[in-house]
């Protein structure tokens, strides 16, 4: 094991790991527990209509016995959820290299342009007359998105990753049943997301697997063999979980069209690609992007994300109603006359408040921002590889873009995994890299910088996972019983699986 | 550029230490012909300022400053300030899935309340952590029903929003779920209970009816239940209101209850992001799509919170999982927890009751004049409401927009039946003034013709 001595060394000192030194945090009940009834946060304005008899007008339909909501003033739901706030990590805090997950900077004007009066107050029945604006927004994302993608038709409509995934299958189907057969199976590589055989499922596909070849790619031998007649599509996802591009791409796009079997691509990771290359113009027919992860929407907390689909010509005609049309003299309008649709998949546009922010990113960056953008997201995702590749085990050599998987090989030989070394990189100030996946690498260790970590985090954040990796030879136990330095130490996830307690009951 | 954090010196020191020649050689993986070697064709690099004078002017475009009487499945209700202050906090906005419980008790707390407030709003045992809308909740919440029952048919009345049933018949095409589509009665806009005893049979996995429905009537609940139950069927009622919970008996009947919660403090922001979510009675919980989130304990026996049952999920069972959803709709859940917390008890009552005036009024107004006829009297409302009118709705929208009005939804596009009939809402944001604006141009068309 060496010691590069460019990289800095944790600090050493009281109380002090890193880039970390503990403070306080508030102890704070459940919301329900502080209530007092007569407290109120709200006033409304007095009513300026007459009064109406609810019991009366609503007869059995009346509610006699309310909900239990607490009742609080507004100092104490402000402190309640700040205090509630401090209890988490945050890309604000530090670098949150979960791999494939795309955890970047979130630009503060994308909330500020999302809040703009008339695009926030938009009701989405408004005629589009009064809708111009936001037409004018949505129509100039879609043109973005399609010449960052190279497809020719777009629908931004899913309202998340796995809602694309659904809809761009929905079209896949829908264009093998115009062609007179829908087809049986999807094939998925064994290094998918989870989502991926979900959603080709809903669709009414069976799902066959696709085993990785020794680079951790497409195994053309064993494509060519599995693809059939009753191949519907291939659900590729380029750059790979691994976060190798399949140089193959071609031949694989090639084996597929062949069969009549179309490629769709998961662009989760198209963060390796924005600017340096586009799916359309390697094979790929149809595919989704996450403009949570790409585009920096926030992730806050699990949602809200936005999963645009976009596709080749020849499957816009199956496109989810209603399109975005222009009329001869320049005004917008949605087009619900669509035979040929697979119907809608969400009520309404899409989560259109992320197609603002999506936008004020494109339009922050330009061409050359993203391009730039790339290239330090698969900088940031090398010099993480080289530094750390000594301690760690790399289980594919191959090259390596946006992200960079290891293994635990060397750690579990001495009783440590990748779940106990994900938990001590908390005390080191770090979230977690991505734990156990993808499931093609035993003991994964996926880690994802993105563009938007400094020479200075990346250093920090590799001391840590070498100062680890000592850990693990020396104090083993220090890293299999971590984290010691917050709120809370490991909850037993079993109780709360075994006897589930999902909501708060008043005490008896 | 300005979000990258990185000196052009840097970068190079990182290259020579990495052993690469240049940045492009990190790319040469992607075969040559596939590499882009132009600039993409968008618009330049902006700064910020020209980002926000590009989205205000959209904004102005856009129209501001109209009164709305606009409604069906999207409503405008006021905003708590202190809704934006909060979910605004980094901690909050720039979280992930709260997977690593130790440093997301926060976001796992706050889901922890949100889905004890759903549950008690809508009278089921226990409710998720958040689905994409109101319309992909109904559509999985049939899939759920045909899961815990093995049947596969459903049976959906046609007061449904319009869009909820076709994104329903999109879920469904493909896993042989069949859906028949049940009237409602002319007089009291209720789904046709006679039509629908007729449907339910012994292979109908769920009966799905909205309430307060897409006419703004409240359905007879426990009338709709007893005809479900008889057949061995899951009773699913869709919300798409969610503030008529104030003052509406929630629908205890229920076994699975699906909700749109944008109404609690989420802009409509021209139809998303919104905050769909599953409810439902406990023993259907292992059929539950979506995250939940569980109380538990540390190893010193402090309370803390995970995301538990996670064995439903895709990333668990892959294609056998209840349900593809993965990223959810976290802050707009949390925007609807602080909103029902500013609220309370008190408050979501008081208004819901402000909005069950302001529409009574509305209605009582606009269908005073010549030529508007109120539809659906014989059964109670929230605050929506069909008029009828002798003129044509393109005609009179036309004048409410130069009045700075914009009126009901014209139900043609879905219901022609019932000719020229709109759909009307009124919630505490609409005036008296605005009211009596609204019937004085109504009455007008009559006069001219």
């Amino acid at each position: 094991m060496t010691t590069d001595a460019t990289t800095p060394q944790i600090p050493a000192g009281p109380r002090t790991l890193g880039k970390v030194r503990p403070h306080q945090t508030q102890n704070e009940a459940l919301v329900f527990e502080m209530s007092s009834p007569g407290k109120r946060a709200y006033k409304l304005p007095p009513l300026d209509v007459p009064a109406v008899d609810a019991a009366a007008l609503l007869g059995s339909a009346h509610r006699t016995t309310p909900g239990l909501l607490p009742e609080l003033s507004e100092v104490e739901i402000i402190r309640h959820f700040t205090r509630l706030s401090t209890w988490n990590y945050a890309i604000d805090l530090g670098m949150y290299p979960l791999g494939s997950c795309t955890m970047k900077y979130n630009p503060r004007v994308n909330e500020y342009v999302a809040r703009i009066e008339g695009l926030a107050e938009a009701h989405p029945y408004r005629p589009d007359s009064l809708a111009q604006g936001i037409l004018e927004v949505i129509d100039l994302l879609q043109r973005c998105l399609l010449e960052i993608t190279g497809m020719d038709a777009i629908t931004l409509q899913p309202a998340a990753g796995a809602h694309g995934e659904f809809t761009g299958i929905l079209l896949v189907r829908a264009w093998h049943e115009s062609q007179g057969n829908a087809r049986k199976k999807i094939l998925i590589p064994d290094s998918a997301h989870g989502t991926n055989p979900a959603s080709a499922a809903i669709c009414g596909y069976t799902v066959e697997n696709l085993k990785s070849n020794a680079e951790g790619g497409i195994d053309l031998e064993a494509l060519t063999r599995q693809v059939d007649e009753e191949t519907a599509a291939l659900m590729l996802t380029n750059p790979s979980t691994i976060g190798v591009f399949e140089s193959q791409i071609a031949k694989i796009a090639d084996i597929l069209h062949a069969k009549g079997a179309l490629l769709y691509m998961d662009g989760a990771n198209m963060n390796a690609l924005v600017g340096k290359a586009r799916p359309g113009d390697f094979g790929v027919d149809v595919m989704h992007l996450n403009l949570h992860k790409t585009f920096s929407t926030p992730h806050g907390g699990g949602g809200p994300g936005s999963g645009p689909v976009a596709c080749k010509a020849f499957l816009e005609p199956f496109l989810p109603t209603p399109v975005l049309v222009q009329s001869k003299d320049g005004t917008k309008h949605w087009n619900y006359d669509r035979p040929h649709s697979v119907g809608r998949v969400r009520a309404f546009y899409g989560n259109v408040g992320m197609f603002i922010r999506a936008l004020a990113y494109i339009l922050a960056n330009g061409p050359d921002g993203l391009r730039q953008t790339t290239e330090d997201a698969v900088l940031n995702a090398n010099y993480i590889r080289k530094k750390l590749e000594d301690d760690y085990e790399l289980p594919y050599k191959t090259a390596s873009m946006h992200e960079v998987v290891f293994s635990d090989k060397r750690q579990a030989a001495l009783g440590v995994k990748t779940g106990d070394i994900a938990k001590r990189l908390i005390d080191y100030g770090f979230h977690p890299y991505t734990v156990s996946f993808p499931m093609i690498v035993h003991g994964a260790l996926m880690i994802e910088p993105t563009e938007s970590e400094s020479l200075e985090e990346l250093d920090l954040f590799i001391a840590a996972m070498r100062a680890i990796a000592r850990e693990v030879e020396v104090t083993p136990e220090l890293v299999k019983t971590a984290p010691h330095s917050t709120r809370v130490s490991r909850l037993d996830e079993v109780q709360a699986a075994r006897k589930p307690i999902l909501r708060w009951r008043p005490a008896e | 550029m300005r979000y990258l954090p990185k000196s052009p010196a840097e970068r190079q020191q990182m290259l020579a230490e990495i052993g690469a020649a240049s940045i492009d050689s990190l790319f040469e993986v992607i075969p040559a012909e596939y590499r882009l070697e132009r600039d993409l064709n968008i618009p330049r690099q902006q700064a910020e300022s020209e980002i926000i004078d590009y989205f205000r002017a959209a904004g102005q475009k856009n129209a501001t400053g109209y009164a709305s009487f606009l409604g069906a499945g999207a409503y405008r209700h006021y905003r708590p300030v202190i809704i934006d202050s909060l979910v605004q906090r980094g901690e909050f906005l720039t979280s992930y899935t709260p997977y690593q419980a130790e440093i997301t008790q926060g976001t796992l707390q706050a889901i922890f309340e949100f889905q004890t407030m759903i549950a008690e709003l809508t009278g089921m045992d226990v409710a998720n952590a958040s689905m994409y809308d109101g319309s992909t909740g109904a559509a999985e919440a049939v899939r759920m029903a045909m899961r815990v029952t093995r049947r596969d048919k459903s049976v959906v009345a046609a007061t449904v929003h319009p869009e909820y049933r076709e994104v329903m018949a999109t879920y469904s095409q493909h896993e042989g779920l069949a859906s028949a589509v049940i009237g409602y009665d002319a007089e009291t806009g209720r789904v046709d209970l006679a039509a629908l005893a007729a449907a339910i049979t012994e292979e109908t996995a769920a009966v799905l009816v909205q309430s307060p429905n897409f006419f703004g009537i409240i359905e007879d609940i426990p009338a709709i239940a007893e005809l479900a139950h008889a057949k061995g069927a899951l009773l699913i009622v869709s919300i798409a209101e969610a503030v008529s919970l104030g003052v509406v008996r929630p629908p205890v009947e229920a076994d699975i209850v699906t909700m749109e919660a944008q109404s609690f403090g989420v802009a409509l922001s021209y139809g998303g992001p919104f905050c769909g979510v599953i409810a439902c009675k406990e023993q259907y919980l292992r059929q539950m799509p979506g995250r939940l989130v569980g109380q538990t304990v540390d190893g010193s026996g402090y309370r803390g919170f995970v995301l538990t049952l996670s064995t439903r999920e895709q990333h668990i069972r892959r294609e056998k999982a209840t349900s593809n959803i993965c990223t959810n709709q976290a802050l707009v859940a949390l925007m609807a927890t602080i909103f029902l917390t500013v609220y309370g008890k008190e408050g979501i009552r008081e208004l819901a009751e402000h909005n069950l005036a302001k529409a009574d009024y509305a209605a009582k107004a606009l269908s005073a004049q010549s030529g508007v006829k109120l539809r659906f009297t014989g059964a109670p409302r929230f605050h929506e409401f069909v008029l009828s009118t002798v003129e044509s709705p393109t005609l009179w929208s036309q004048r409410l927009l130069d009045e700075k009005i914009v009126g009901g939804v014209d139900l043609g596009r879905w219901y022609p039946e019932l000719g020229n009939a709109t759909l009307w809402c009124a919630t505490e944001l609409i005036t008296r003034e605005q009211i009596d604006t609204a019937a004085k141009v109504l009455a007008e068309g009559l006069v001219e013709a």
